[in-house]
């Protein structure tokens, strides 16, 4: 049951990953990608994690996606496709971003460094294993990425208020 | 009947079908005399009848809606963008539903020796889940927007994504406050929680307000209804729609009102418990303490459905810099403000 589930997922994932890349409408690529999330959101189902699945949706697919769409819909990008021309740094750039995919998957295809299906502790991935975790072991790491988004958000703000005056 | 209840009592397949079955149906009959009692009550509000023709009190009205609007030509615009276009209304009205899943109509309970749990799924992360799912609700109206190729649509589906990301921060920051005093997610757990000491809407009047006021403006009603303001852009977002597609708009909006109303009632209201009734259901069995705590939800629901239509035909609608004033600068930092409070509240041990 759960393989099947895992496979139904993984076909949707890699099918709305593909559109987002090939399509020429912005609308539907945005959409997709959307599509996309929440598939990535039922592998957490799946891996046993329902709070980082409703998190992901709720964040990602929820709040920042429509946001991507609200502004493509905005500046209305239409006719703009791809020309089909490939400089020389986007090469580079596919050339290595394939390979990091590969030394990736590579690994995980041959069974390297996986220990096996141990059982889940129960309560794993629920939202008070969760916040424990985030108030003690991550703790810093927590933090730190909380301080690095405030600066993010008071620096964005800095460059449109500079465009305004 | 044992066999029935042994059916019911499991988590399979079987029993999960048959809880959607009866949570559909009762949701969407709800929905229909909810659209009736809406023209019932605009017609008191204004001094006038509202329907009465078809059957008695208009009781058969919601029926005639449905026929007619069924046997409507259905148009799609030949500019349009005829997959989105298509899909926009089914997203809507689906993600309109599936926020039900979580939903408790009352304690577990026991039935010809067998225990039933009246929620098609008691997840871990109840309350979030159906953050989750109204979240994604958004799409179908940005989409139905976008798709129509109108720029009335457009407008519409551009305000609405806006209003809905902005309101949705103040909700869910006003929902952390009853998280917090319940410490639980669990719908079920906050009601259980509510029993064992006050009402939230007494312990966080403030919580209270800024999740209605952020409710009325997640389901686009007025005086939030800027998506679909007729008198500046038509009719917004589902301006190009018609029959069946429109209706599923249409009563998407009457789902989410309902849901948000059943919201309220368990966050807020109690959910199924009322003072000084729970000793007399003492000496009751089981189902019909069961029956008793589903009709008292009903009951708490049904008060805060009217409440909305109260407002719809009572307030202006806003003008939009009002609209995103009031979210950003006046909710926001009050849900801060109730977050601040209940934590106060819980250090002194107030609840």
């Amino acid at each position: 049951m759960n393989a099947a589930l895992f496979y139904m997922t993984a076909l949707a994932a890699v099918v709305t990953a593909a559109v987002v890349v090939l399509h020429r409408n912005p609308v539907v690529a945005a959409l997709s990608l959307a599509a996309h999330l929440c598939s990535i959101a039922f592998f957490f189902v799946l891996l046993s994690a329902p709070f980082a699945a409703v998190i992901q949706i709720i964040l990602y697919a929820g709040a920042i996606m429509v946001l991507f769409l609200f502004v493509v819909m905005l500046l209305d990008p239409g006719g703009e496709g791809i020309n089909g021309r490939v400089g020389r740094i986007q090469l580079y750039a596919t050339l290595l971003g394939a390979g990091a995919l590969l030394a990736a998957i590579v690994p995980v295809v041959l069974g390297i460094g996986t220990t096996g299906g141990s059982p889940v502790p129960s309560g794993f991935g629920g939202v008070e294993s969760f916040g424990r975790l985030l108030f003690t072991d991550y703790l810093f790491p927590f933090e730190a990425a909380s301080i690095l988004l405030l600066a993010a958000m008071i620096g964005a703000l800095y460059l449109a208020k500079q465009e305004i005056d | 009947m044992d066999s029935v209840a042994a059916l019911l009592s499991g988590s399979g397949a079987v029993a999960s079908a048959i809880k959607i079955a009866v949570m559909i149906g009762v949701v969407m009959t709800a929905v229909a005399y909810i659209t009736l009692a809406e023209r019932k009550i605009a017609g008191f509000i204004q001094e006038r009848y509202g329907p009465n023709r078809v059957g008695p009190w208009g009781l058969l009205q919601p029926l005639a809606d449905g026929l007619k609007l069924m046997f409507k030509e259905e148009v799609i615009p030949t500019l349009a963008h005829r997959p989105t276009f298509i899909l926009a209304p089914a997203i809507t009205f689906t993600t309109a539903l599936a926020a039900w899943a979580v939903l408790p109509a009352g304690e577990p309970f026991s039935f010809f020796g067998q225990t039933i749990v009246p929620q098609i799924a008691d997840l871990d992360v109840g309350v979030l889940y159906v953050m989750a799912i109204a979240s994604l609700g958004v799409y179908g109206i940005v989409l139905a927007g976008w798709s129509s190729n109108n720029k009335y649509s457009l407008m519409g589906g551009l305000r609405s994504s806006a209003q809905l990301i902005s309101y949705e921060l103040s909700m869910t920051l006003s929902l952390i406050g009853v998280l917090m005093a319940a410490g639980s997610l669990r719908l079920g757990d906050i009601v259980q929680a509510q029993t064992g000491s006050v009402w939230y809407i007494v312990a966080m009047p403030l919580g209270f307000f800024i999740f209605i006021v952020s409710a009325f403006a997640e389901t686009n009603r007025a005086p939030f209804d800027l998506p679909e303001a007729e008198a500046e852009i038509v009719a917004g977002y589902h301006t190009e729609y018609s029959s069946m597609k429109f209706v599923m708009f249409y009563m998407s909006e009457y789902v989410s009102v309902t849901l948000s109303s059943c919201m309220m009632t368990l966050l807020f209201l109690g959910g199924w418990h009322l003072p000084f009734v729970e000793e007399m259901l003492r000496g009751l069995a089981d189902p019909a303490r069961f029956a008793v705590h589903a009709l008292i939800f009903g009951a708490k629901a049904s008060c805060l459905v009217f409440l909305y239509i109260w407002v719809r035909w009572t307030l202006p609608r806003f003008r939009y810099d009002q609209l995103m004033h009031l979210g950003w600068k006046v909710l926001l930092p009050m849900a801060l403000v109730n977050i601040l409070y209940v934590g106060g509240a819980i250090l002194l041990g107030w609840f």
